[in-house]
């Protein structure tokens, strides 16, 4: 089949940006999004034009790199689902799909697709760890973690650090990112002893980042790839409030 | 007496096995902690491998610079590991222990792997588990809270740990918030999206690195003590493989150039459970966990080109060929054996779906006997993954899966103490050879990865770093501003090629010569004309290629210029090293050797060793050299898992 791609493209930081049409030509149901991409690309530089950039690694759904919205949503239509996991049978004969990069102030933008995310290394390294070195851990088995616990926290740990939460919230709020360490670590029994400094410090560097306020709307919820549950949200306000009042 | 080539001095430590590493901890020198700060340490990659060195380095007091070639050291390929990691706790009572992990590594990797290198990583997996769970991994639990285990390939033991099918991402996490900690404390600077493309020697020592800032297209100059390589396997050689498309083997390659022997690299694994391929658009394979072979069945129809759905199949007219053949370890067979299982089923006629390449994976008994819940919970992930991809529900209707390209055993060659041939050079993780021999286990890799960057490196580079002082080199000295000059001018003659053929049509190319001929099965006559294939390729490529754009900026097809060209010279020497190579072993299969009922025949007499190849200009053939192996604590048996 053939789609029309209505892509962003935008020489850098600097550059105000603009869209850009162009017809993607053999394109087949089984190919994922990011391989008719890629064949746009291919296509484009056999044409003696210059090739859209985009980021991806994995193409498994598990490493976070990619992250476009596609027709207005980020990671595209599909739940629960990756831009690259996200597969061509889900568009139809001759649609014209819009794609841009995730957008917010706390992601500036690179080049077309490609985007800044280095806020989120910077607000885990502001305490979203457990202060332990090698070496000095006891046995695994000496700390019994309730299932229910560990599978709780694994939920939260299933965050992929691809900012969809961030490009979906009206606010470009980084808060369920951001919650989701939290929760996982104030869960876990390990977490505990550094858990209000670890609230109080990444809070404040969301902040510094330039991301807005969460406000309940639940766009990142909808639009996270692994369905990490806004209820994290609500275990940060509790962990930030106990650690700035008490 | 172990045997010592004199240019490849293994340094394996004298005394029993269970000692090697305990006595050469004890005697390695050590660098006083005031003066740690004073050395600084390059680590390339932020995998399992490179971000627990990077982290431990920084615990430990040293000056740490970290690269990694994404834009942040969470996605590095280790994060793509589904299944698990193996560790000798013999938490479930049922016989494991250090001994039986090492032994089954050995066996696994049949018989071509280094004994001592072996021992140490079984001895270290039960510290990694402790220290993985002390940063606050969640791994997989039993109600009582302690920690739960399944089964993997090769070994009858439940000795994997696991956290749900992402363990490795897990694992990752867990390794990466660590070194975020060094980061915020100053210890470890991290510069992200940077591809290394030189190591530069000084007086026959790496002294630093030089990549390119793949955001600005700066090449960049950086000075150390010390360099470490934790930059991952060359799988995207055959184009195709479960690896990430950034994976690439472009640093190991460049020391390789510099003087780094390269040992084996004919040794690749072709992992069984992949989704078969759909179409010539794709571009990359996607793995479904060995962890699946705990509970799905394989088999395909014991009519040839049977073209009924499966479940309109009887159970009488299914050859589930693993049970059959190897009815010790079933489904759980090795990978080599698994993956060249399915090819033969394949080749003669009793594939399926809609190439006639791929083999039933089967849940419907599991799920009849534990139920759909449990299947969800332990593999729920993978089946959403499936189900995407294929638009089939596996819960319903058997998985297909086809063998792929997955994991290189190969690597720089590197003594005991993780070290090339290059001093001060050192490889971890999948950039190495050392522990897996010709075929590696299930949840292997990231034990290996975590052993290398969090104990073994962390204690063997003081021992190097102790025997000169800081001298105060920066990267002004000479030989980085040479080595800028020729990194540039090969970026700047990549990106001016304007031929008819795009880098992607190349590397699909020299994949597909790659599978063909020096993928699960090889020959004499197939690996000679994969030799001659891959250099008439090579020449054309530097012709032919079109990249566009320009150096100086972000240019993906640039990044992947430098890369293919890589490949198109590594390609060539895995052909070169399977050729030399005859004899079969683990993944290394020759079809002029093997057993009557079609196993492989290894051939102790004249290949116990270990290849490692030495660059000798580019027009010239490189140069094998040996490195014998001596099991002096495992008999060499044919490896049965009948």
């Amino acid at each position: 089949m053939n789609v029309q791609v209505k892509v962003w493209r935008q020489k850098n930081r600097n550059d105000t940006g603009r869209f850009e049409t162009y017809t993607v030509e053999d394109v087949i149901p089984e190919m994922s999004f990011l391989e008719m991409l890629d064949l746009m690309n291919e296509q484009l530089l056999k044409r003696g034009e210059s090739p859209v950039e985009f980021d991806s690694d994995c193409r498994e759904g598990i490493c976070g790199m990619c992250g476009l919205v596609v027709n207005g949503l980020a990671h595209g239509p599909k739940r629960a689902c990756t831009t690259c996991e996200l597969r061509m049978r889900n568009f139809r004969e001759g649609e014209t799909i819009i794609v841009e990069p995730f957008r917010a102030q706390g992601f500036p933008v690179i080049k077309d697709l490609v985007v800044d995310r280095g806020a989120f290394d910077r607000i885990i390294s502001a305490g979203g760890y457990i202060s332990v070195n090698t070496g000095s851990a006891p046995d695994a088995n000496a700390m019994p973690i309730p299932k229910n616990i560990a599978e709780r926290a694994m939920d939260s740990a299933a965050c992929i650090g691809c900012g969809a939460c961030v490009a979906a919230c009206p606010n470009a709020s980084a808060s369920l990112f951001v919650s989701a360490k939290i929760a996982q670590f104030s869960l876990l029994p390990q977490g505990v002893a550094e858990r209000k400094e670890r609230a109080t410090r990444m809070v404040e560097q969301m902040d510094k980042e330039g991301f807005g306020n969460c406000s309940n709307h639940a766009e990142c919820e909808a639009a996270c790839p692994k369905s990490i549950s806004i209820d994290n949200i609500a275990i940060m306000r509790r962990e930030y409030m106990k650690a700035v009042l008490a | 007496m172990i045997a010592r080539s004199p240019i490849l001095d293994d340094k394996i430590p004298d005394g029993p096995i269970q000692q090697k590493w305990s006595n050469h901890k004890a005697s390695i020198k050590l660098v006083n902690p005031a003066n740690k700060r004073k050395y600084t340490v390059i680590v390339v990659g932020t995998g399992l491998a490179g971000g627990a060195a990077a982290a431990t380095l920084g615990e430990l007091g040293y000056n740490v610079l970290n690269f990694c070639i994404q834009d942040t050291p969470r996605r590095a390929h280790s994060v793509a590991a589904q299944g698990g990691i193996n560790a000798a706790k013999n938490y479930q009572n049922d016989g494991d222990s250090t001994w039986r992990l090492f032994y089954d590594t050995v066996k696994g990797g049949d018989y071509r792997a280094r004994e001592a290198n072996v021992y140490r990583l079984a001895e270290l997996s039960a510290n990694i588990i402790d220290q993985c769970v002390a940063a606050g991994v969640p791994f997989a639990r039993e109600y009582g809270g302690t920690l739960a285990n399944r089964s993997f390939g090769g070994a009858q033991v439940s000795r994997t740990f696991y956290a749900r099918g992402q363990t490795g991402q897990q694992l990752l996490l867990g390794c990466y918030t660590g070194l975020m900690r060094q980061v915020d404390a100053g210890r470890v600077k991290l510069f992200t999206r940077r591809e290394m493309l030189d190591v530069v020697l000084v007086d026959g020592r790496a002294r630093g690195i030089v990549c390119r800032n793949l955001v600005t297209g700066e090449i960049e100059k950086y000075a150390a003590d010390a360099v470490c390589l934790a930059t991952g396997g060359y799988s995207t050689v055959f184009f195709l493989s479960t690896n990430a498309v950034n994976c690439n083997a472009t640093a190991a390659w460049r020391c390789y150039k510099k003087g780094a022997l390269f040992a084996n690299p004919c040794f690749t694994q072709i992992h069984p459970t992949c989704l078969p391929q759909a179409g010539d658009s794709q571009s990359k394979l996607t793995l479904m966990s060995e962890s699946l072979r705990n509970d799905g069945r394989v088999w395909v129809p014991k009519k040839k080109a049977d073209t009924r759905p499966p479940q309109d199949i009887p159970e009488d007219e299914r050859d589930y060929f693993l049970e059959r053949k190897y009815p010790a370890f079933g489904n759980l067979a090795p990978r080599d054996i698994s993956s060249r299982a399915a090819k033969e089923a394949c080749d003669a006629g009793y594939g399926v779906g809609p190439t006639g390449f791929s083999v039933y994976l089967d849940f419907a008994e599991a799920i009849q006997r534990l139920g759909e819940n449990v299947i969800r919970e332990r593999y729920g992930n993978l089946f959403a993954m499936y189900h995407e991809i294929t638009d089939e529900n596996p819960y319903k209707q058997p998985m297909r899966i086809y063998p792929a390209p997955h994991y290189t055993m190969g690597g720089l060659w590197v003594d005991y103490n993780l070290m090339t041939t290059i001093p001060g050079l050192y490889a971890l993780g999948e950039a190495n050879f050392s522990d897996h021999g010709a075929n590696r286990l299930g949840a292997s890799a990231l034990m290996q990865g975590l052993a290398d960057g969090y104990f073994v490196l962390p204690s063997t580079i003081s021992d190097y770093l102790a025997t000169y002082r800081p001298d105060g080199l920066t990267a002004d000295h000479d030989a980085f501003t040479a080595s800028v000059k020729d990194v540039h001018e090969q970026s700047k003659q990549l990106a001016g090629m304007n031929g008819s053929k795009t880098v992607r049509d190349y590397h699909w190319e020299l994949g597909r010569i790659m599978w063909e001929k020096v993928g699960m099965a090889r020959n004499e006559s197939g690996l000679n004309e994969a030799i001659s294939d891959i250099q008439a390729l090579r020449a054309d490529y530097w012709k032919n290629v079109k990249v566009g754009g320009s150096d100086m900026d972000f240019n993906k097809s640039l990044e992947f210029a430098g890369r293919v060209a890589d490949f198109l010279e590594l390609g060539e020497l895995m052909a070169r090293d399977a050729l030399e190579r005859a004899e079969s072993c683990g993944g290394h299969f020759r079809e002029e050797y093997q057993t009557p009922d079609g196993e492989a025949a290894r051939d102790d007499e004249n290949f116990c060793h270990v290849a490692a190849w030495q660059h000798k200009g580019n027009d010239t053939t490189p140069e094998r050299h040996i490195e014998s192996l001596e099991f002096e604590n495992v008999k060499l048996t044919q490896r049965s898992y009948k």
